[in-house]
């Protein structure tokens, strides 16, 4: 504490310390989400105070109180200037030397497509000359992403299972179900969405019936196709996922209801990621154990070939749509 | 290829597994999910523990059909399985303890979503210690940021909000930084496999060739998963993640989160990179700076505060500065009681953090110094349990912290130098203040009461009260059986190489 008249000695603090001496702003900062904010800054504190009808306390907060006074003079004037500006000054010099510093690494690296840079080694070499023959995909990327390296895509997959996941734990505003009355948040989130969000605009729902079936239908086929061209699940989904979302910006919840709500995305998130842990768990035991997995590659080029990279495609398509679409409703009213 | 020898790929898919069961399930199924699977994964990791002890070296695990630099490997060696019984073992607790806080402090809704977090924070942490392969750390790298930062706002209250925001900030910058160390290593020599990149590294180093972009690249891993770790200059984040979360995530958060990213650091530093560039390139040095300068701020910001959770959480500072100085030093003995240092300290932060929210229980949901009087009394498991892990971490021997301090000056003093003289310095004084702040806290548990105070009406909680026992069980074991843990840390560490 900073007394004004009396100043207490090093030892004194160190028995007050000791004794559980605190500051009496602690613990005011932190206030549950639910609770309403205080009307103005510091009126809390004195009921507080008033409260425990401790006049001690009452003069301890109004020194405390004088002495924050007495910093926030300083810092939101001279200080607020000087720091400031001091702040910009130092972050341009480290950002300055940041720069320098990468760019003078990126100088050092070896120069960009050169045909005996370090990485075109027996790595890619392998990938390119035996990709079709040990993978049965025509699209060395699929190949090396749900083949070679499927653990790593694996993880990829889970990574947006995370992100729809803290989404929802940070956004979602709960399902009520018909005996259960919706929250204020709830209606509340329902009468912004109503007002902020076109409804029934006649050029949006014309575009929507020409585009939304074609957009869905390319993003299956760029799913489907993801071993024998450019694309695969992640690409796919995304345009699916896409499509989905102008639905539902053309026609409104209502409609996409009928086929699509949280229990669809659930269920639709769970049985993809758990197809793909499932077929990956055998070939990683498989492998690791080198037993023959038994998996026919088909012949390179046919819709029905390359192992598992078909239905692991379709499964990350799966993930990579019900997230986009997670992610855009639950950002638009907390839920879908 | 032996049936055991399947346990590190067990233990990532039954994580990753039951984190996407989790997701379906109603909270209190999840709960039990959760606390089943760090059981089964302990138990699971312990038996491959027993026979890494007898096979003698590491072996590695494909991961499908194809090997090494083609398709994903996992390693393992008796360090990773070591750590992985521990840091399974912490789980379990740290979700039994703090179980009933879970329904207190988040929409019940959405209790099962939590646990989903924690699953992928334990998966993540098994692919970290198993992996052999610098994207795939990568991969869980992100897992970790996204699911640790969940955690801390599953509390949903202002302070944890900003918190999250905080950490989510410094973290994806350390996430940034180690993407870029890894895209320049990959650039420098074509592979993604720990082997493959240090033979490389070894053969370039020798040719003087990139000599500047592999000192960047130590010194992007070295930043970008310090700041991470939460090491001195970039703690900023712990305070408000740590103090304001529910106790399960923090004790996840400051004992496993944080000490995967500096297992990882270890094993870039010490196999992908190699212990004799390291060395000669002046990163150790910083990182003992930063670990000396840690021990000692950390511990004085601990003094300074006022609320029993920020104090415990500013002691993980100086803690994480006791690991980072003996990885400074730079010398195997450095990295032995390093590594110790971290798993004493897994062991004794999450006993803390669970005990910490017990006995604030005990005083009326304060966590005051002056209401926390006597509340060792009223909640007898969290008043041992918060006295035991302190005094570990103050280093009263038998228990952890006395061996890893013992094991930290002994390596300074082979290292010899000045960094003998700033290590001992430092050991002795934060020493000091560890005991000012710990044993004040302890003397306080077992105060009477202040005049007046209203003692809360007792809680039974068995389960967190069996939790607690099960920490201090955990504490004393680490520390009387310091001998095995340092064998298998040397040995892990020699089949490293």
């Amino acid at each position: 504490m900073t007394g004004n008249d009396s100043r207490p000695s090093l030892w004194e603090r160190f028995v007050n310390w000791e004794a559980g001496d605190e500051s009496v702003l602690d613990g005011e900062i932190e206030q549950s989400m639910d609770q309403a904010a205080p009307q103005e800054p510091g009126g809390e504190l004195y009921a507080h105070a008033e409260k425990r009808a401790d006049e001690q306390r009452t003069r301890l907060v109004e020194e405390e109180r004088t002495y924050y006074a007495r910093v926030h003079e300083w810092s939101r004037h001279k200080g607020a200037k000087l720091i400031n500006r001091l702040y910009r000054l130092s972050a341009v010099l480290v950002l300055c030397f940041i720069i320098f510093f990468l760019m003078s690494t990126v100088v050092a690296l070896p120069p960009f497509g050169e045909a005996d840079n370090p990485y075109n080694n027996e790595v890619s070499q392998r990938y390119i000359e035996k990709g079709i023959e040990e993978t049965g995909a025509i699209n060395f990327v699929a190949g090396m992403i749900l083949d070679y390296r499927a653990f790593d895509t694996f993880g990829e997959s889970t990574v947006l299972f995370v992100a729809a996941c803290s989404v929802l734990l940070l956004l979602k505003l709960g399902d009520h179900g018909p005996d259960e009355k919706p929250t204020a948040a709830m209606l509340e989130a329902e009468w912004d969405d109503r007002h902020h969000e076109p409804k029934n605009d006649a050029i949006l729902q014309l575009a929507a019936k020409v585009l939304v079936p074609v957009i869905l239908l390319y993003g299956m086929y760029i799913v489907l196709n993801g071993h024998l061209s450019p694309g695969g699940g992640f690409s796919g989904g995304a345009v699916m996922g896409a499509g989905l979302i102008l639905y539902l910006n053309a026609f409104g919840f209502q409609k996409t209801e009928r086929f699509f709500t949280y229990r669809t995305f659930r269920w639709i998130t769970f049985l993809a990621l758990m197809t793909y842990a499932g077929l990956k768990s055998y070939s990683f035991y498989t492998g690791a154990n080198h037993i023959e997995s038994g998996i026919p590659l088909g012949t390179p080029g046919a819709i029905l070939s390359s192992g598992f990279i078909l239905p692991l495609n379709i499964c990350v398509g799966l993930i990579v749509m019900c997230t986009m679409y997670a992610f855009y409703t639950l950002f638009r009213k907390g839920g879908m | 290829m032996q049936f055991v020898q399947n346990v590190p790929f067990f233990s990532i898919m039954l994580c990753m597994v039951s984190g996407i069961f989790s997701a379906m399930l109603p909270g209190r199924a999840a709960k039990w999910v959760t606390a089943g699977l760090a059981a089964v994964v302990a138990a699971l990791n312990l038996w491959l523990t027993i026979f890494m002890w007898g096979y003698g070296e590491s072996y590695v695990y494909w991961m499908g059909h194809f090997p090494a630099p083609w398709g994903n490997e996992l390693r393992a060696g008796v360090l990773e399985s070591t750590l992985a019984v521990v840091f399974s073992l912490i789980m379990l607790l740290s979700v039994l303890g703090g179980m009933r806080k879970l329904n207190e402090q988040v929409d019940h809704k959405k209790v099962n979503i939590v646990c989903v977090m924690l699953d992928l924070v334990l998966a993540a942490m098994m692919s970290m210690l198993y992996t052999n392969d610098l994207f795939t750390a990568y991969v869980f790298i992100e897992i970790m940021t996204l699911t640790a930062c969940a955690l801390i706002m599953s509390r949903q209250n202002g302070r944890t909000m900003v918190s999250a925001m905080r950490y989510m900030i410094m973290s994806l910058l350390g996430s940034g930084l180690t993407l870029i160390a890894i895209t320049i290593t990959y650039n420098l020599t074509g592979h993604l496999l720990m082997e493959n990149i240090h033979d490389s590294l070894v053969e370039l180093s020798a040719s003087g060739e990139y000599a500047t972009p592999i000192t960047v690249i130590m010194g992007l891993f070295f930043v970008g998963l310090g700041i991470k770790s939460a090491l001195y200059p970039f703690h900023t984040w712990l305070p408000d993640a740590y103090g304001y979360s529910t106790p399960t995530s923090s004790a996840v958060l400051s004992s496993i989160v944080s000490k995967a990213y500096i297992f990882l650091l270890i094993k870039i530093f010490y196999r992908v990179i190699g212990m004799g560039l390291v060395t000669s390139s002046h990163v150790m040095d910083l990182m003992f700076v930063f670990g000396v300068a840690g021990m000692i701020i950390g511990s004085v910001n601990a003094i300074f505060s006022h609320d029993l959770r920020r104090m415990v959480a500013f002691s993980s500072v100086a803690q994480i500065g006791y690991i980072y100085a003996g990885l400074g030093l730079g010398t195997g003995m450095g990295f032995v009681a390093a590594i110790y240092h971290m798993l004493m300290h897994a062991c004794a932060k999450s006993a803390l953090f669970v005990s910490s929210s017990g006995l604030a229980d005990a005083s009326g949901n304060s966590k005051r110094f002056s209401d926390l009087r006597g509340a060792g009394f009223r909640n007898p498991a969290a008043g041992v349990c918060f006295s035991v892990a302190a005094m570990s971490l103050v280093g009263i021997p038998v228990l952890g912290g006395f061996i890893s301090k013992l094991y930290l000056s002994n390596a300074a003093l082979y290292r010899g130098g000045i960094h003998m003289w700033v290590l001992l310095a430092a050991l002795a004084v934060s020493t000091l203040l560890n005991v000012l702040y710990f044993m004040k806290t302890v003397i306080t548990l077992y105060r009477p009461p202040r005049e007046g105070f209203q003692a809360p009406a007792p809680e039974r909680s068995p389960l967190s009260g069996a939790a607690m026992w099960g920490f201090v069980a955990l504490n004393l074991l680490v520390g009387l059986m310091a001998q095995p843990i340092v064998t298998a840390i040397t040995n892990g560490l020699m089949m490293f190489e």
